[in-house]
C-alpha cells in the first residue's frame, strides 16, 4: 500500500524534524514564562538557537587536566538522546522505531547519557564538578525505580513492553485505568523534574556552584562541546516531555490532530514547568530524596492498583 | 573429544616446563595455555554450533562409572570463559608476576592445575569426577590466593577461603550421598520425577544450595570472597571472579537440568537470593576504598543478577512455559559468559593499576588516564559493560532477564516479578554510581599522590589479554544475534521444550544491532565535529574563583560515594574514625571511614572469637603433664568399669 507507506514516511519526517529542530524551543519557552511571571520581558524564545549557533563558531578551551573522556559526555548525551527520541511515540503516532522491550533500551539510554556526563565531570578534577556528579548519581538511583515501576504498570495495562504500544493506546479518559494513570503521571512528573534538573530538585539558573547538580557538572565545557551539552539537555527535556504527554493527551480522530495536540501539549507543559519554577523554591538538598521517594511510591501504587 | 582432553592435559601441564627453564618459563606457560585455549574453545564451539555432545566413561573407577565426563552444550558454554581467562591470565602473569612477589614457578604450576580442574569440572558427569575436579579447583585456588603469604592479610584471606570452601565440599558430599540411590551408579543425569518435591529432595536441594552458594558467593555466604579476591594476584582474581565462582552457578544450573520438575519455590528462592545478593553486593561495593575489594563485591552483585535469571527460568520450568525458560535461563547463561569477560577485564586492568601504583586504595590514585591510556580504556569498557549500558554485552543479558521479568506479570500473572524489574533497575543505577566513582577516582582528575603521578603504562603482555576481553565484550554487545544459536543450544539442555523457541527472535536481538550501529555512527560524527583539534590545553580547570586548588582537594572515591553510603547507612553501618576538630586553633586531625563486611566482620569474627575463648577454657584439662593424662585414663577406665558392672 503506497498510501500507508507515504503516511509512515511523513510521520517519520515530522518526528525527526520535531526532535532535531523543536527541542531547543522548550527551554526558551520555560524561561519566557518564568520571566513573565517575574514581571520581566526576558530573553527571546529562540535564545537557545542563537546560543547554539554562537557556540558552534567559538573555540573551546580545554583544561590541561582533561583527557579524551571529557568529550564523551557531550557527544554521548546527544547520541543517546537522539537514539532514545526515536523510541518514544509523539502524541498517538507510533514511534519510528518500535520493538518489544524497547522501553528497557530507552531507560538505559538515559543511564548511558548520565554515566558519560558524570565521567566527563570527574575528568576535570574539580571538586565542584565531583560534587555535582555525586549528587546526580545518588538522586538518579531513586528516580530509576520510579521510572521502572511506571513502566511495569503500563506494561501490565497494555500487555506489551514497547513504548509505542504502552503509551500510544492510552490517554486520560480512555478507559477504566484512569486512577493508576494519574498516579503514574504524578510519579513521572517527579522523575521529569529531577531528570531535567528543574526546580524544586535543581535550579538551572542558580549562580552558586555549591548548590548545583547538573549545571556544575558542565562548568568546564565550552565551544562546540558546550553546544552539545545544551542541545543534549533540550533533547532530554523533549523526550521526557513526550513520555508524560502521551499519558495525558486523549486520542484524536485524525493523525494531524494528534500532532497538533502534541505541539500544544508541549507548549502547555513548558508553561506548567515555568509556573512551577516561579511558584516554588528549590528543596534543601537533603529533602530531595524524600521528594523522589514520593515518586517511587506513586508509581508503585499505580502498579498495585492494577492488580486488584 | 580428543581435542578437549588434549586441551585439559595441556592446561594441567602448562606450568611444568617452567620448573626447569631458567628463563622464559612464563612465556612457555602462556604458549601452552594459549594452545590449550585454542583447542578447548574449538571443541566447545563445535558442540555449541550443533555438533554432537560426547561422553567419556571411566572404566578404571571402582563404581563402574559410565560417563565420567559428558561434554554437552552447557559444559561447552562454561568451557569458553574457562579457557579464555586461563590463557589470558597465563599471558598476563608474564609481565605481572615476578620473583619480587613470591614463588613464580609454584604459582605457574598451580595456575595450570586450577585451569585444568576447572576445564574438567565443567564436563564432570559423575559424582566422583565432579568431587575430584571440584576439590582440585578449590585446593589449587587456595594456593593461588596464598601467593603473597608473607602478608598477614593474605594469610587470613587464604584460611578463610579454605575453611569456607571445605564447608562447601562437606555439604556437597552429603548432598551427593543423598542423591546416590537415585543415580545410575553415581552417574549424574536426569533424576526421577517427583524426587525434587520429596522431603529427601528438599534436603538435597538445601545442601546443594549451601555448597554451590558458598562457591558462588551468594549473600550471606559471600564472606570469603572480598578478602580472597583482594589478596590474590590480579590474574588469579580474574580467574576466580570470572570462572571459579561461576562453578557454583554451574552446579545450580546442573541441578536444575537434572530435575525434570523443579518445585516453584526453588525459583522463588533463587529470585529472593538473587535480589538480596544483587542489591547488597552493589551497596557494599559503594562503601569500599580498595579497588579490588570493590570489584569483588560487584561479583556478588552479578551473581545476584545471574540468580534472578536462573530463578525466572526455574519458575518457567516449574510451570512449563518455554518462553520464560528461554528468557530466564538464556539471560542467566549469557550473563555468566558476559560477567567473566568484563569482570576478567576489570580485574586485569585493576592489576595493571596496582602494578603501576603499588597500592589498592583508590583515594591515593587519580589521573592515571593520561599515563595509562590503554589500561584506562580497558577499564572503561569493563565498567561500561558491567553497568549494563548499551551497546556492550552487559546490556544484552540484563535485557533478556528484564524481558523475562516483564513477561512474568504481563503474560503469566506473576505480579511479584515486577519486584525483579525494580531490583534490576535499582542495581543498575547503583552500579552506575559505583563505577563512575571507581573510574573517576582512579583514572580521572589529577594524581593525588607522587606515586600515582609517576605511574607508567602496563607492558604489552598485560595489554593483549585486556584488549582481547574488551573486544569480546564489544562483539557480544554489537552482534548478539550471532551467538544466539549457541546460547539456544545451552538453554535447550536446561529446559526441554525451548528448542523450538528462537531466542534471537524472542529477545529481538537483531533490533538491538540495527539500533546500535547508526547510534555509533552518529556519535562518531558528533565526535569529529566537536573534537578539540589544535585547541590549546594550557589552562587549569576552572576552580570557581578559589586561589590555590590542590590535587588533594579533588573529590575522592569516598567523598563521591558519601551521599549514597550515608543514605544506606541502615544497611551498611559505616565506621568512622576521628574527624573531630577541637578548639579555636585546631591541630592536625585525621579522619577515616570504612564499611566492614556484614557477615565476616560483624557476625562471624566476633562469634568465632567467642568460640576460641570458650575453647581456651578447656585448655586447663590439657596441661601437658604425663601423670595427669594417666590419671584421665585411669578415671575413664574406672568409669567404664562401674558402668559395665551397674
Amino acid at each position: 500500500m503506497p498510501d500507508a507507506l507515504l503516511t509512515r514516511i511523513l510521520h517519520l519526517l515530522m518526528h525527526l524534524l520535531t526532535v532535531v529542530l523543536l527541542a531547543p524551543l522548550i527551554p526558551g519557552l520555560i524561561t519566557k514564562v518564568k520571566a513573565r511571571m517575574a514581571g520581566r520581558v526576558g530573553p527571546p524564545v529562540f535564545q537557545l538557537y542563537y546560543d547554539l549557533a554562537k557556540l558552534a563558531r567559538k573555540q573551546a578551551v580545554y583544561s590541561r587536566t582533561t583527557t579524551w573522556v571529557f568529550l564523551l559526555g557531550p557527544v554521548g548525551t546527544v547520541a543517546a538522546m537522539l537514539a532514545a527520541s526515536l523510541l518514544v511515540p509523539f502524541g498517538h503516532t507510533p514511534a519510528p522505531v518500535a520493538f518489544e522491550g524497547d522501553v528497557i533500551l530507552f531507560a538505559y539510554l538515559l543511564g548511558l547519557s548520565r554515566f558519560l556526563t558524570v565521567l566527563s565531570a570527574l575528568d576535570t578534577g574539580s571538586s565542584f564538578e565531583g560534587m555535582g556528579a555525586a549528587r546526580e548519581v545518588a538522586f538518579a538511583a531513586l528516580a530509576e525505580p520510579a521510572l521502572f515501576l511506571g513502566f511495569a504498570a503500563l506494561a501490565k495495562v497494555s500487555g506489551s513492553t514497547s513504548l509505542t504500544l504502552m503509551l500510544g493506546s492510552l490517554g486520560v479518559g480512555s478507559g477504566a485505568v484512569t486512577a493508576p494513570l494519574i498516579l503514574i503521571i504524578a510519579g513521572w512528573s517527579i522523575v521529569y523534574l529531577a531528570e531535567n534538573s528543574r526546580i524544586p530538585v535543581d535550579d538551572p539558573t542558580t549562580h552558586l556552584e555549591l548548590t548545583m547538580i547538573h549545571e556544575v557538572m558542565v562548568l568546564d565545557h565550552s565551544g562546540r562541546p558546550f553546544a552539545l551539552v545544551l542541545y543534549g539537555a533540550s533533547l532530554k527535556l523533549l523526550v521526557l516531555s513526550a513520555l508524560l504527554l502521551d499519558l495525558m493527551l486523549p486520542k484524536a480522530a485524525h493523525a494531524w490532530q494528534d500532532w497538533a495536540r502534541f505541539f500544544v501539549g508541549l507548549g502547555g507543559l513548558a508553561g506548567v514547568v515555568g509556573l512551577v519554577e516561579s511558584a516554588t523554591a528549590r528543596f534543601q538538598m537533603t529533602h530531595v530524596p524524600r521528594f523522589l521517594v514520593a515518586g517511587i511510591l506513586a508509581s508503585a501504587f499505580a502498579f498495585l492498583l492494577l492488580l486488584v | 573429544m580428543i581435542l578437549y582432553l588434549l586441551a585439559v592435559l595441556l592446561a594441567f601441564t602448562s606450568g611444568i616446563p617452567g620448573l626447569w627453564l631458567r628463563r622464559r618459563g612464563g612465556e612457555a606457560a602462556a604458549v601452552l595455555m594459549g594452545l590449550a585455549a585454542l583447542l578447548g574453545i574449538v571443541a566447545a564451539l563445535r558442540v555449541l554450533l550443533g555438533g554432537a555432545s560426547w561422553v567419556v566413561g571411566l572404566p578404571a573407577l571402582p563404581m563402574s562409572a559410565t560417563g565420567g565426563l559428558a561434554f554437552d552444550a552447557i559444559a561447552a558454554w562454561f568451557a569458553i570463559p574457562v579457557f579464555l581467562l586461563s590463557a589470558g591470565g597465563a599471558l598476563y602473569a608474564v609481565g605481572y608476576w615476578d620473583e619480587r612477589h613470591g614463588n613464580v614457578r609454584l604459582l605457574r604450576v598451580v595456575f595450570g592445575l586450577a585451569a585444568g580442574s576447572l576445564a574438567l569440572l565443567v564436563a564432570a558427569a559423575h559424582v566422583l569426577t565432579f568431587i575430584l575436579a571440584w576439590e582440585g579447583m578449590a585446593v589449587s585456588a587456595f594456593v593461588l590466593v596464598m601467593a603473597e603469604d608473607r602478608q598477614p592479610e593474605t594469610r587470613r584471606a587464604g584460611w578463610i577461603y579454605l575453611i569456607s570452601t571445605h564447608t562447601g565440599t562437606l555439604c556437597l558430599i552429603a548432598a551427593f550421598s543423598l542423591l546416590m540411590p537415585f543415580t545410575g551408579h553415581g552417574r549424574l543425569d536426569l533424576l526421577p520425577a517427583g524426587f525434587a518435591s520429596s522431603s529427601r529432595g528438599t534436603l538435597t536441594f538445601v545442601l546443594f544450595l549451601l555448597a554451590f552458594g558458598l562457591k558462588a558467593g551468594i549473600m550471606p555466604l559471600h564472606f570469603w570472597l572480598p578478602p580472597a579476591h583482594a589478596a590474590a594476584p590480579s590474574h588469579v582474581s580474574a580467574l576466580m571472579s570470572g570462572v571459579l565462582i561461576k562453578m557454583g552457578i554451574l552446579g545450580l544450573i546442573r541441578l536444575v537440568s537434572w530435575v525434570p520438575d523443579p518445585p516453584p519455590w526453588w525459583g522463588g528462592l533463587f529470585l529472593g537470593l538473587g535480589a538480596l545478593s544483587g542489591l547488597l553486593g552493589v551497596a557494599f561495593a559503594l562503601g569500599q576504598h580498595d579497588l579490588k575489594r570493590l570489584l569483588a563485591y560487584h561479583s556478588i552483585e552479578n551473581i545476584g543478577i545471574i540468580l534472578l535469571g536462573l530463578g525466572l527460568g526455574t519458575l518457567g520450568k516449574a510451570a512449563g512455559h518455554p518462553v520464560m525458560m528461554a528468557l530466564g535461563f538464556g539471560g542467566a547463561l549469557l550473563h555468566v559468559l558476559n560477567h567473566s569477560l568484563f569482570k576478567g577485564l576489570l580485574f586485569l586492568s585493576a592489576g595493571a593499576v596496582v602494578r603501576a601504583t603499588g597500592g589498592r586504595n583508590m583515594d591515593r590514585m587519580g589521573g592515571l588516564g593520561r599515563a595509562m591510556p590503554w589500561t584506562s580504556g580497558a577499564f572503561l569498557v569493563g565498567a561500561w559493560a558491567i553497568v549494563g549500558l548499551p551497546p556492550l554485552n552487559g546490556f544484552i543479558s540484563e535485557w533478556m532477564i528484564y524481558l523475562g521479568a516483564f513477561r512474568g506479570f504481563t503474560l503469566f500473572r506473576w505480579p511479584w516479578t515486577a519486584g525483579v524489574v525494580t531490583a534490576l533497575a535499582l542495581i543498575g543505577a547503583l552500579a552506575l554510581a559505583c563505577f563512575a566513582k571507581a573510574f573517576g577516582a582512579v583514572f580521572l582528575g589529577e594524581p593525588r599522590t607522587p606515586t600515582a603521578a609517576r605511574a607508567l603504562e602496563a607492558p604489552l603482555s598485560l595489554r593483549v589479554p585486556m584488549a582481547v576481553l574488551a573486544l569480546a565484550c564489544a562483539f557480544i554487545g554489537l552482534a548478539p544475534v550471532l551467538i544466539a544459536p549457541a546460547l539456544g543450544r545451552a538453554v535447550a539442555v536446561l529446559g526441554p521444550g525451548t528448542a523450538q523457541t528462537d531466542l534471537a527472535r524472542l529477545a529481538h536481538l537483531s533490533s538491538l544491532t540495527a539500533w546500535a550501529t547508526p547510534m555509533l555512527l552518529l556519535a562518531g560524527l558528533l565526535w569529529a565535529w566537536a573534537r578539540p583539534g589544535k585547541a590549546p590545553r594550557d589552562r587549569p580547570t576552572w576552580d570557581c574563583g578559589y586561589a590555590r586548588p590542590g590535587a588533594r582537594m579533588q573529590y575522592t572515591a569516598s567523598s563521591f560515594a558519601q551521599g549514597l553510603v550515608g543514605g544506606l547507612r541502615w544497611i551498611l553501618w559505616p565506621k568512622v574514625h576521628g574527624g573531630r576538630v577541637q578548639g579555636l586553633f585546631p591541630a592536625g586531625a585525621q579522619y577515616g571511614s570504612h564499611v566492614p563486611d556484614p557477615v565476616l566482620d560483624r557476625f562471624a569474627d566476633p562469634l568465632l572469637r567467642l568460640v576460641a575463648r570458650g575453647a581456651a577454657l578447656l585448655r586447663i584439662l590439657q596441661g601437658g603433664q604425663l601423670s595427669v593424662y594417666l590419671l584421665y585414663v585411669l578415671l575413664t577406665l574406672l568409669t567404664l568399669l562401674i558402668w559395665m558392672v551397674a
